[in-house]
């Protein structure tokens, strides 16, 4: 492997993690609004550059409870969480993340569990001596009349390298908010239709078949 | 397998590509006895749809036998079905509304953000119609992948010929959907622009609806005909002013319910429309939408306005006055295809539609590019074509 190739993996990597995390992260003051009006926090308006929170909420036709438990099951996220190869459950409550980065790496992030309500909500953080901080929530809450549950997403993360981490995240596709809002659209299809649609027309040119091979 | 692919504006090509597969579980793999080209689809061949990449599969009017099913699939081997364009999951919100043109689930993820910034939600899927709506092959060719089996294919009977039944993938529904946007009342007079396949069709649903008089506009003698022998009035544009000729028609009040059947690429005379012809070419992303102008300049103050054309993008200069100060309904919408098969399948069974009186020509699927070139240019006789894998060339 040639030093420059080294530097561009070990880069992918970190932005990847970072990327990838928003999937672990929690972010504990989403409710504590500092606005004057009722939007969400991570729908305020940021300067230029911050990425430090983003969020997503979805309409999933199902019983908050059946979510809430499928959810809470966190060796179920890969499923739907792109860059997430495995989460492994450790013996003292917290867990390992194994996220995709290319070029066929995977970077190990260790989190734990902030709170947890039942069929409520699930909060997680990155342990204090990650390489990344981030932390994450998500909430699920009745929608009206028979349109099921409302599910919310909220991820913070500090960025490794700036504005540079965010482009190259962007390069890989791995960009937060967009990995975040693709993630959920796939968790709600999972969900309510028992699986995840893609136009591929043959199996070699699924995205999963050409993480593996590309 | 053979199927007829996207290469460029006006280019379209018969190529060999790779046979489609099982990928989820509700998957089928039906092999095609019979596919249509649909106006619509000289929207991609003009290149006025963004989104198309060179290879992609074309056309969303399809029907065939099943020749594979996923483990989740409730079709069998040997059934003869006709598939809905429209790609609908069964279990979203909106397809629990019957609202299966904006389902939530069909198109992938990720191909969901061009067009949420376009229209502020992403689209649903479409068969073989661009990125925009998913990019998933389409069946213009000899076998396709049909996500959601268990949801859009409908079985039809083995008497009815494929003629009879193919167009309830798309343009029958859409044809019976643009009526029932024009909420027909059994005195109402109604006005259709467009007696191209999905013109014809609303013009014979509003009939059906028990439209008191249907005016059908178009500059082409033979559609003109076709839409006569429906029962309908005709204007032909080039020659009459339709809106001076409407008025009389109407008695003075105007006509009830004006349907749009012609979409963004309009030939008016209007002046603006010269404009958006130019804006459309260098990419500015103006629908021409001169009939349209003209349909809701004509319709009466309180009237319907139903609009099954397609259109892409922006379109300028809109008759928001006459809109406001008249108090029009203006309905438009992909069709939910779904929700209409089972009852119009019913209504082709008892003879109360028909649908074969349109199609001009059956060509092998080896041909189709031609088709595409008569069909855009030869609009007077070529009314509606259909490719036949297998066909004899």
């Amino acid at each position: 492997m040639s030093q420059n190739s080294k530097i561009g993996a070990g880069l992918g990597g970190v932005v990847l993690t970072a990327g990838a995390i928003a999937f672990g992260a929690f972010l504990s003051n989403r409710h504590q609004n500092r606005g004057y009006d009722d939007a969400a926090n991570h729908t305020k308006r940021q300067p230029e550059g911050s990425n430090a929170q983003v969020g997503r909420s979805v309409t999933i036709r199902k019983p908050r409870a059946e979510l809430f438990a499928f959810w809470s099951d966190f060796s179920n996220l890969p499923q739907f969480m792109e860059n997430v190869e495995a989460i492994e459950a450790g013996a003292d409550g917290a867990s390992t993340w194994r996220i995709k980065a290319p070029p066929g790496q995977t970077v190990a992030v260790k989190t734990e569990i902030a709170s947890k309500k039942q069929d409520e909500l699930i909060a997680w953080r990155s342990v204090e001596d990650s390489e990344i901080e981030t932390s994450g929530e998500v909430r699920f809450e009745d929608a009206p009349g028979e349109r099921g549950t409302r599910v919310s997403l909220v991820m913070a993360y500090d960025p490794p390298a700036g504005a540079l981490g965010r482009a190259v995240a962007k390069l890989f596709l791995r960009e937060p908010q967009v990995q975040a809002r693709h993630d959920l659209k796939r968790f709600k299809m999972l969900m309510e239709t028992g699986e995840i649609a893609t136009s591929a027309r043959t199996r070699d040119e699924t995205r999963a078949a050409k993480q593996e091979n590309g | 397998m053979r199927a007829l692919t996207w290469h460029g504006t006006n280019d379209v090509r018969v190529d060999t590509v790779s046979d489609p597969e099982i990928i989820n579980p509700r998957d089928a793999i039906i092999k095609i006895t019979s596919t249509a080209i649909c106006g619509s689809d000289l929207h991609l061949y003009d290149g006025v749809i963004p989104g198309v990449a060179p290879g992609d599969v074309l056309g969303h009017e399809f029907m065939g036998e099943v020749v594979e099913t996923g483990s989740a699939s409730d079709l069998e081997k040997g059934q003869r079905v006709v598939v809905p364009f429209t790609i609908s999951c069964g279990g979203c919100f909106h397809c629990k509304q019957q609202q299966y043109s904006a389902c939530d689930n069909s198109n992938p993820a990720e191909k969901q953000d061009m067009s949420a910034t376009l229209y502020g939600q992403p689209m649903a899927a479409l068969f073989g119609y661009s990125h925009l709506t998913g990019g998933y092959s389409g069946g213009q060719a000899e076998y396709a992948r049909v996500p959601f089996s268990d949801v859009g294919p409908i079985v039809v009977p083995d008497h009815l010929e494929d003629d009879k039944v193919l167009f309830l993938s798309d343009i029958l529904p859409t044809g019976w959907m643009a009526a029932e946007n024009a909420d027909i009342q059994p005195d109402d007079t109604v006005a259709v622009w467009g007696c191209g396949p999905v013109g014809l069709f609303a013009i014979q649903s509003a009939i059906v609806m028990g439209a008191s008089k249907v005016i059908a506009i178009d500059r082409y003698p033979n559609r003109l005909e076709l839409a006569k022998q429906l029962g309908a009035e005709i204007i032909d544009f080039r020659e009459t002013d339709v809106r001076e000729a409407l008025m009389e028609m109407s008695g003075g009040i105007g006509v009830d319910a004006v349907i749009d059947a012609v979409g963004m690429e309009s030939h008016g005379f209007a002046i603006d429309n010269m404009f958006d012809v130019v804006k459309q070419k260098v990419g500015m992303g103006a629908d021409r939408a001169s009939a349209l102008k003209q349909a809701i300049l004509a319709v009466r103050f309180g009237g319907k306005v139903s609009i099954p054309g397609v259109y892409g993008g922006m379109t300028d200069k809109w008759p928001l006055g006459a809109m406001m100060e008249k108090g029009l309904q203006i309905r438009g919408g992909q069709t939910h295809v779904q929700k209409y098969t089972k009852q119009l399948l019913e209504k082709i069974e008892d003879g109360t539609l028909d649908t074969t009186f349109l199609i001009s020509h059956r060509l092998p699927l080896e041909q189709a590019a031609e088709g595409y070139k008569n069909f855009k240019e030869q609009q007077n006789e070529w009314t509606k074509v259909i490719l036949k894998p297998g066909m004899e060339n």
